[in-house]
């Protein structure tokens, strides 16, 4: 089996993965980084996007293998180390932007890269934007509301050095 | 008034009734450390995988396991015929039905695992044990199953014809029980005399509920105790460890523990006891290893039961002046291939019961009958047969209106039952308690323009676009339901919600509900109720839920019952815990019982200033050196089981309006307002939320969900987000919400009603009558869901002229 070294929220770790190994098994079953979610089976539902060298990514569509040498951010890594929360994940609690917290860490995820590379977010980008997340519950409307005031907040606010 | 998240006034404490506090439980979902079943992980675990039938329809000559049992990592495989052996019961169905001429709903057995005939496409075949997921996977591979092809019905309305493929031998037919509600009589007469009768053909489509966490379950035995455990995936844990270990394991509930931790959302499809959970139990103890079960998203599409599926021809008999005289309904339900726990209940007394609506029609008459189809079991889906009533009543008002040319809120408004009829009794069954729903139309009204609607239309007309408003005016019956009248009606359990209420013996509070909590918010709404009760904060207080061995026995969250009857469970608990205080308070305070006035957590003498706060009677109950051992017992731990009086009734008017591209087909929804009656409410911005959220199911069903079966293979041709459309952030509009608190629930110590499912009950309707005002200049009367750009544009083409469509 094939060794991969990735660096994990600031965590190098090395691990003998199967060359099928999904990054999301690797984070989930290797590393017990239970916080990145599998809601599908066709790269559909975004609930396991994490960052990926800073990147967006889900972590269902790329193996373990394909992420050697690289840098990870899971959900777990993105608060700042005396436990603060991020900007976005605290606008998430704000503005009611999860229910039953499946999909929020995709969700949180993708909103981060969204609003690092997105100036100026209106509602109908936050919208676009979350083409590849589902959610079930908020019907999206606090979760736009969220990313929105995420996003301001992020301008204002040093964001925490993992989501760098 | 309305009440926008977070303006409510909290009064005094910042913390209780009326007050959005932020949630509690989001501080672990937000930094990824919630619970879920599948990060759960044994030591010495297998995992399981199902094999499931590729064919709708089958018989099974038989198995070779040789291969699959001599694959890598193999534990150990079983077949029904192993449950046989074990003499597994079947999976019981928890509510009875009986037809019109008094005989017993058809109930077939529901093997966990088939024997010899598989009944559709996901039915549980075989069980895979191996060391790893992708093991167990790749050895179910190798399993030859000699299956022989049998013909398949999966349509609705094409089980009962004649020559349908059977679903089961026992029955000379698919009917599974005819069933109806109300007088025909009187409906006959009504139509009889009517000015004018409107009549609608309707399809419910079937749903599939998909909670973005697929279910999953670990069983586990010890050897040691004879203990069994379950985690599993559920809405209501006690209700799997009473149907599981009672029928289908025969574990005595002492020895079994189910525990439902952070559950990724339900919306109905996470009640029901499943085939799974017995599985994993079952075999824990086979192979003396915990067992692991996780399903991945395209047997989720197979094997959690689906939602809705109705063809209904419903009729409404007016008089000239546009009253309601009778209404007649009659509605083919599909059940699917078995009956999942509470299907039966679904079309019967969740639906034909609320055919009143909002209205005063004095005579209605409902048939239903069910029928069994080679498709997933059919079961509750969010609103669970409310919604489909009101797609049927609203779509009927919308179109009398149209057809007698009166306003479609000015025909509503004629026929609402009025406040001073209130208590109601309807012709189906019910007696509504309260509801203003005048009050309710009248602010949709303002928060939609209504009365600048012509002049939008017209500008939408200027830009070749199709305008269209619609209404839904919903009531639903929720906090199901006090248990002796669900008996009577067939119901195989209780429905009341238990409590207890524990004081600590410095101060802090746990509260242990029958309750769960899955996206609902209770560890936040719950806390509410007992900060404002006993003036404490809410960081002194713990909501411990979705654990049989922790709490007592509890019949857990669905039917927007979760406040109504779980909340009020504990406010009756903590009237014990003052009643018993106030003893101990007199006996401290010296002074006579009746003298105790207890308020936000202090118990004082009336008219003096002596008074102790409720932590030192809490301590004196713990430490009862000063108290009145010869009365009262020490301790400050009470328990409650409360049995609702009645239904809730939730109440209130969505309106919807859109735009249609005639080029494409496409719809987008412009506003959606919902202007509800949810009694008392606790924490204004989740109830909002559950609003949002029900509203976005609505409209997904309207416009773009659909679970659609293959008529002639009997293959479910969307089994994946590929090809089943889930509501995206693109495809919604933000949603105005208000409510007010005027109509409090009269029967239980809250007031308060539910809000769960209001959004999605009336959704669809709201949606549907939009898109049909929109289509009716081209004499569009109505266009069965959802209402995809495909089906709109046909819809349009085939509307056109012969010589303007060439
Ligand atoms: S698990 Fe659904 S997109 Fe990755």
């Amino acid at each position: 089996m094939p060794t991969v070294t990735i660096t994990v929220n600031g965590n190098t770790v090395s691990r003998a993965v199967e060359g099928r190994t999904l990054l999301v098994h690797f984070l989930r079953e290797q590393l017990g980084l239970t916080g990145t979610h599998v809601g599908c089976d066709t790269s559909q539902c975004g609930a396991c996007v994490v960052l990926v060298d800073g990147r967006s990514i889900k972590s269902c569509t790329m193996l373990a293998a394909q992420a050697d040498g690289r840098e990870v951010t899971t959900i777990e890594g993105l608060a700042a180390a005396d436990g603060t929360l991020h900007p976005m994940q605290a606008a998430f609690r704000q503005h009611h932007g999860l229910q039953y917290g499946f999909c929020t860490p995709g969700m949180v995820m993708s909103a981060v890269e969204l609003a690092r590379t997105t100036p100026h977010l209106t509602e109908q980008a936050v919208r676009d934007g979350l083409e590849g997340n589902i959610c079930r519950c908020t019907g999206y409307h606090n979760i736009v509301k969220a990313i929105l005031a995420g996003a301001e907040a992020m301008q204002v606010e040093p964001v925490a050095q993992a989501a760098e | 008034m309305t009440n926008p998240a977070g303006t409510h006034p909290a009064g005094a404490n910042p913390s209780g009734i009326g007050a959005s506090i932020r949630r509690r439980e989001d501080q672990r979902f937000l930094t990824g450390r919630g619970t879920y079943t599948d990060d759960i992980n044994r030591p010495h675990q297998v995992h399981a995988f199902i094999l499931r039938s590729p064919y709708a329809h089958a018989r099974i000559g038989g198995f070779d396991l040789t291969a699959a049992r001599a694959a890598p990592g193999v534990v150990a495989i079983f077949t029904g015929a192993d449950l046989v052996a074990d003499k597994v019961g079947s999976l019981p169905c928890g509510w009875q039905i009986h037809s019109k001429d008094g005989s017993p709903m058809i109930e077939p057995p529901h093997p966990p695992l088939v024997t010899d005939r598989v009944r559709h496409v996901g039915d549980q075949v075989a069980l895979v044990l191996a060391e790893t997921k992708a093991q167990a996977r790749d050895a179910a591979e190798l399993i030859v199953v000699d299956y022989q092809e049998l013909p398949a019905v999966t349509g609705t309305r094409d089980a009962l014809a004649p020559g349908a493929p059977l679903v089961h031998d026992q029955a000379a037919s698919n009917l599974c029980f005819d069933w109806h509600l109300g007088d025909p009589a009187a409906v006959d007469a009504a139509f009889a005399r009517a000015h004018h009768v409107t009549r609608i053909d309707l399809i419910n489509n079937r749903l599939i509920a998909n909670a973005m966490e697929p279910r999953a379950a670990i069983g586990e035995y010890d050897r040691a105790t004879d203990d069994y455990t379950l985690w599993t995936t559920s809405q209501n844990p006690h209700v799997i460890r009473l149907l599981m270990g009672g029928f289908v394991l025969g574990i005595p509930e002492h020895k079994l523990r189910v525990i439902a931790p952070d559950v990724g959302g339900g919306f109905g499809s996470k009640i029901f006891h499943y085939a799974e959970e017995a599985l994993v139990t079952w075999a824990a103890r086979k192979i003396h290893r915990p067992v692991k079960w996780t399903a991945d998203r395209s047997e989720s599409f197979m094997s959690d039961a689906h939602g809705r599926d109705h063809v209904t021809h419903a009729e409404l008999a007016l008089d000239a002046n546009g009253k309601f005289l009778g209404l007649r309904v009659n509605t083919i339900a599909n059940m699917g291939a078995y009956l999942s726990t509470f299907a039966p209940s679904v079309p019967t007394y969740l639906y034909a019961t609320l055919l009143a609506g909002q209205y005063a029609t004095p005579a209605i008459y409902a048939e239903v009958r069910a029928v069994f189809t080679h498709t997933v079991p059919v079961d509750a889906y969010r609103g669970a047969g409310r919604p489909e009533a009101c797609y049927v009543i609203e779509r009927l008002v919308e179109n009398a209106a149209r057809e007698l040319g009166i306003d479609r809120a000015e025909l509503r408004r004629r026929n609402f039952i009025p406040p001073s009829a209130m208590p109601y009794a309807t012709p189906v069954a019910l007696e509504y308690d309260c509801g203003l729903f005048h009050r309710d139309l009248d602010e949709a009204l303002t928060l939609i323009d209504y009365a600048g609607f012509p002049a939008r239309k017209a500008d939408s007309a200027r830009r070749g676009k199709l305008r269209g408003i619609g209404f839904a005016n919903y009531i639903e019956a929720c906090g199901i339901a006090p248990s002796n009248i669900a008996g009577a009606l067939g119901a195989r359990a209780g429905l009341y919600e238990s409590a207890e209420v524990r004081f600590h013996p410095t101060g802090s509070v746990t509260v242990f509900t029958g309750s769960h909590s899955h996206g609902q918010g209770h560890e936040t709404t719950f806390s509410q109720l007992v900060s404002d009760r006993f003036g404490i904060p809410i960081d002194k207080i713990e909501i411990v839920h979705g654990d049989t061995s922790k709490v007592p026995f509890g019949m857990g969250t669905y039917g927007s019952r979760s406040l109504a009857v779980g909340g009020s469970a504990i406010a009756k608990a903590m009237d014990k815990i003052v009643a018993k205080g106030r003893k101990i308070a007199a006996h401290m305070l010296e002074a006579a019982e009746t003298d105790i006035e207890f308020n936000a957590g202090r118990f004082s003498v009336a008219g003096t200033d002596r008074a102790l706060g409720i932590a030192d009677i809490a301590l004196s109950a713990y430490v009862p050196h000063n108290y009145p051992l010869d009365e009262l017992e020490p301790g400050l731990d009470e328990q409650s089981f409360y049995d609702p009086k009645n239904f809730t009734f939730p109440n209130g008017c969505q309106i919807c309006e859109l735009e249609i591209d005639p080029d494409t087909g496409v719809t987008k929804i412009l506003a959606f307002v919902a202007a509800d009656d949810f009694g008392k409410v606790i924490n204004p911005m989740i109830v909002e939320g559950q609003v949002h959220g029900g509203i976005a199911q609505g409209i997904g069903q309207a416009l773009m969900e659909n679970c659609v079966y293959d008529s002639q293979s009997g293959q479910l041709l969307t089994g994946s987000y590929m090809d089943y459309c889930m509501p995206r952030a693109d495809d919604l509009p933000s949603f105005q919400v208000a409510y007010h608190e005027e109509a409090p629930c009269t029967h239980n110590p809250l007031g308060v009603k539910g809000c769960g499912e209001a959004g999605t009950i009336g959704g669809s309707a709201a949606v549907m009558n939009a898109v049909v005002d929109a289509l009716a200049d081209r004499g569009i009367t109505h266009l069965d869901m959802p209402a995809t750009p495909e089906r709109v544009w046909r819809a349009l083409r085939d509307a056109m002229p012969a010589q303007a469509a060439e």
